[in-house]
């Protein structure tokens, strides 16, 4: 069993220098899994961009069957995601949990080809998201499986920078078709069937090229009679010191990330633009984020992974308090956010799977990387409700400074949490 | 063995781009030929216009889908005049019309044009989110509109309206800022909502859903005032009669049934509430097509869902719904 508690487990400033020369390949398994994770959110963010417009405006539903679906689309997958982990973890076949999970929601394209009543569109949205739950856990798994410890934060950073622009073609795609064919039923099935073909194609990717790296232990060296013994014995590697310190820490600073909706809202209200381009906002973050997501992750593999993660939210405390004190106004202030917002998720999403994949031991690594995704989710969901009280019982202006206040206290306390992997990631000073 | 995994990979490639592909093109030549049974569009705008007719929007497929049309109110299945515009909702009167659009891009952006007696565009403004309901008093000064606002809720698993009153085009703000009372308690929770706006015809009392948790409640508000009452609980997307001594609404029968409406009415001096003889759920806000009967649309079943007609039933809860305008929604009656 091996857990590195260092972010860098193998090196000197030397010998970081000569890896930094000659850079190591990126593994195909990542550049495959990307293709795969592409291909899919090309299928998925095409759906979910004309989704609303489908179910109000061609279906006919009104605001309370919408958002009871936009509720089931943002919330089902956050439960699934440890189940993914610990099934991938028991089987120790990640590409194959995966790829049930990237099925399922293939199958639901079919499904939303043929769902038109309330009941069968909700099924159909949730099979989907159930899809998504299942299949993260064991794809950052099998990403970590097949990269160089030392390359962890760059080889997630190139797969989180392929699936993010896959996000941003997706409704280019659905767009263009829904130009093309002005035609009600005709344009949306038109987007139904290309999404439904990426969709496959991801499937078939992940099924022919992506290797079937089997996690540390997955010779059944120990028969079915013992599959309980090392249930409970992963169960107890979710406890390790360092992993718990990660997942608190996560926690901690998740209960104080308000959502990108808030900071969008925030702008508007601030009168620095209209609400009718909180989707180029969304774009410009996605955007920022696919751009930074390689040299972040490449810099947390420098200097270390908790390190990059806390910077992560320094920047995320730049966006509070630029949007809270409204500096410049307007146009430029706007674009600072964005970069600052795209630079924070840069920083933390693919270099949390990393930070997590390092503190946890093999065979129980989908379960880590799940539980500190949940972790995230979670504490971000109580936040966005919190801070949602907050802005409704004080203003715009004091809820964000309060929010600020608080991140800046959280970092500190992630600062000391973190301390045993923020000191010993170089081996040695000099 | 790795050269037949990649000739598998390019033959589904291929495959797969090529069947959407295929059937991307021919949905769009489907579009261009003129479709089977689709009710002629052929009738003379201005003189269908000139007399009682009915305002809607058209969901025959084909070249005029989503656009307003009009026929006349005594012959509603007959041949209809089609007006050109795009839009998602809509709504009319003697004196103007109005017509909620989507306007799709990387961006999409929402919009409301203000339409002249002709049904003729003379103004547009912005819409925040996409359509949902639109209302008109009687003598067009007000307007009401519901939109849905996605991306900015306060927990990303909700979703939020914006109900916004205009009097002759300058907005009066989202009613959800107003001062509203339910059960005599005022409603402050963060996750209420406001939707479905009906006029009187006094230039101040309207009716409207308010909904805050489960529960949705039927109300009545000042403009005035800017301020609002609940009257009871579970009615959605109110409609006054003509004769204003009714409202009808749509009330869930099983509170724990999601999306499943039934239509009711209630006489506003005898406080009595009729369910109406259509059984199916239908989530529209009803148009009175006289003091008696009710319009709606609704999808049909199955594979066709995304063409709707408008239905007539009833509304004192005899007699059975029946197809009134085949391939519409959104009706209004101009009398």
């Amino acid at each position: 069993m091996y857990v590195t508690v260092r972010s860098v487990p193998t090196s000197t400033e030397g010998e970081q220098r000569t890896h930094g020369s000659r850079r190591r390949r990126i593994p195909p398994a990542v550049l495959a899994f990307g293709a795969v994770s592409l291909l899919t959110d090309v299928s998925s963010e095409s759906v979910a961009a004309i989704l609303p417009l489908y179910i109000t405006a061609v279906l006919g539903m009104g605001p309370l069957a919408y958002g009871f679906i936009d509720g089931i689309y943002q919330g089902v997958s956050a439960a699934v995601r440890i189940l993914g982990g610990w099934w991938s973890d028991s089987t120790k076949r990640p590409k194959w949990v995966a790829f049930v999970g990237y099925f399922a929601s293939a199958l639901s394209r079919v499904g939303l080809l043929l769902a038109t009543g309330f009941a069968s569109i909700t099924a159909v949205i949730a099979i989907d998201r159930l899809g998504k739950g299942l299949r993260t856990g064991p794809r950052d798994s099998l990403i970590a499986t097949a990269s160089d410890p030392a390359d962890l934060g760059r080889n997630f950073g190139v797969h989180r920078a392929m699936d993010t622009a896959g996000a941003l073609a997706g409704p280019l795609l659905a767009f263009a078709v829904l130009a093309a064919i002005p035609l009600g039923l005709g344009g949306y099935r038109a987007v139904f069937v290309f999404s439904l073909a990426f969709a496959v194609l991801g499937v078939v990717v992940l099924a022919l090229v992506v290797p079937d790296l089997r996690t540390a232990g997955g010779r059944t060296a120990f028969g079915n009679q013992s599959t309980r013994r090392r249930m409970a014995l992963r169960l107890s590697d979710l406890s390790q010191p360092a992993l718990r310190r990660v997942l608190a820490v996560a926690g901690l600073l998740g209960l104080v990330t308000i959502g990108d909706g808030f900071i969008y809202l925030s702008l508007s209200d601030a009168g620095s633009l209209a609400t009718k381009y909180f989707p180029l906002l969304f774009v410009g973050t996605s955007a920022a984020y696919m751009i930074l997501a390689i040299p972040l992750g490449r810099v947390a593999d420098r200097v270390g992974r908790a390190r990059v993660f806390l910077i992560g939210h320094v920047a995320l405390l730049g966006v509070y308090a630029l949007t809270a004190s409204g500096v410049g106004g307007g146009a430029w202030t706007v674009v600072v956010v964005l970069v600052l917002l795209g630079s924070f998720y840069a920083a933390t999403d693919g270099v949390l799977a990393a930070l997590a994949t390092q503190s946890v031991p093999e065979e129980s690594r989908a379960s880590g990387i799940a539980a500190a995704q949940t972790v995230v989710a979670l504490s971000r969901f109580a936040c966005s409700l919190g801070f949602g009280l907050l802005w409704y019982l004080t203003g715009r202006e004091t809820a964000l400074w309060v929010m600020a206040l608080a991140l800046a206290a959280s970092l500190a306390a992630a600062a000391v949490l973190l301390r045993p992997l923020l000191t010993s990631h170089t081996g040695s000073p000099a | 063995m790795k050269r037949a995994r990649l000739i598998m990979l390019m033959i589904s490639a291929v495959l797969c781009l090529g069947l959407a592909g295929g059937y991307f093109i021919y949905v769009r030549a489907q579009g261009s030929s003129t479709m089977t049974g689709v009710p002629e569009s052929d009738a003379n705008p201005a003189s269908v216009l000139a007399g009682q007719h009915i305002v809607f929007r058209s969901s025959a497929l084909g070249a005029h889908y989503g656009q307003l049309a009009a026929v006349p109110l005594d012959h509603p299945e007959g041949s209809r005049a089609s007006l050109g515009m795009t839009c998602e909702r809509t709504y009319a009167t003697r004196t103007a019309g109005v017509c909620l659009f989507a306007k799709r891009g990387v961006v999409q952006t929402y919009g409301i044009t203000m339409l002249d007696a002709q049904l003729r565009p003379v103004g547009n403004a912005e819409l925040a989110g996409l359509p949902s309901r639109v209302r008109m008093s009687a003598d067009s000064s007000l307007v009401a509109t519901t939109t849905f606002i996605g991306g900015h809720s306060y927990a990303q698993a909700s979703f939020s309206t914006e109900t916004i009153i205009r009097r002759d085009g300058k907005s009066l703000g989202n009613i959800e800022s107003w001062q509203s009372t339910v059960d005599g308690r005022p409603l402050r929770s963060v996750d209420r909502n406001f939707w479905g706006v009906t006029f009187a015809d006094d230039d101040d009392t309207f009716y409207a859903t308010a909904a805050s948790g489960k529960t949705t409640w039927l109300m009545r508000g000042s403009l005035k005032a800017r301020s609002m009452v609940s009257l009871r609980t579970d009615a959605e997307c109110p409609s006054l009669s003509p004769d204003r001594n009714k409202i009808a609404y749509k009330k869930r029968l099983d509170s724990n049934a999601r999306g499943v409406w039934r239509l009711a009415v209630l006489d506003l001096h005898t406080g009595k509430e009729s369910l109406l003889a259509e059984t199916r759920s239908v989530d529209d806000q009803v148009e009175w097509l006289d003091d008696s009967r009710l319009l709606y649309g609704l999808s049909r079943p199955g594979s066709e869902a995304t063409t709707s007609d408008v239905w007539v039933v009833p509304a004192d809860g005899s007699g059975t719904a029946a197809v009134l305008i085949p391939e519409a929604s959104s009706p209004a009656v101009v009398r």
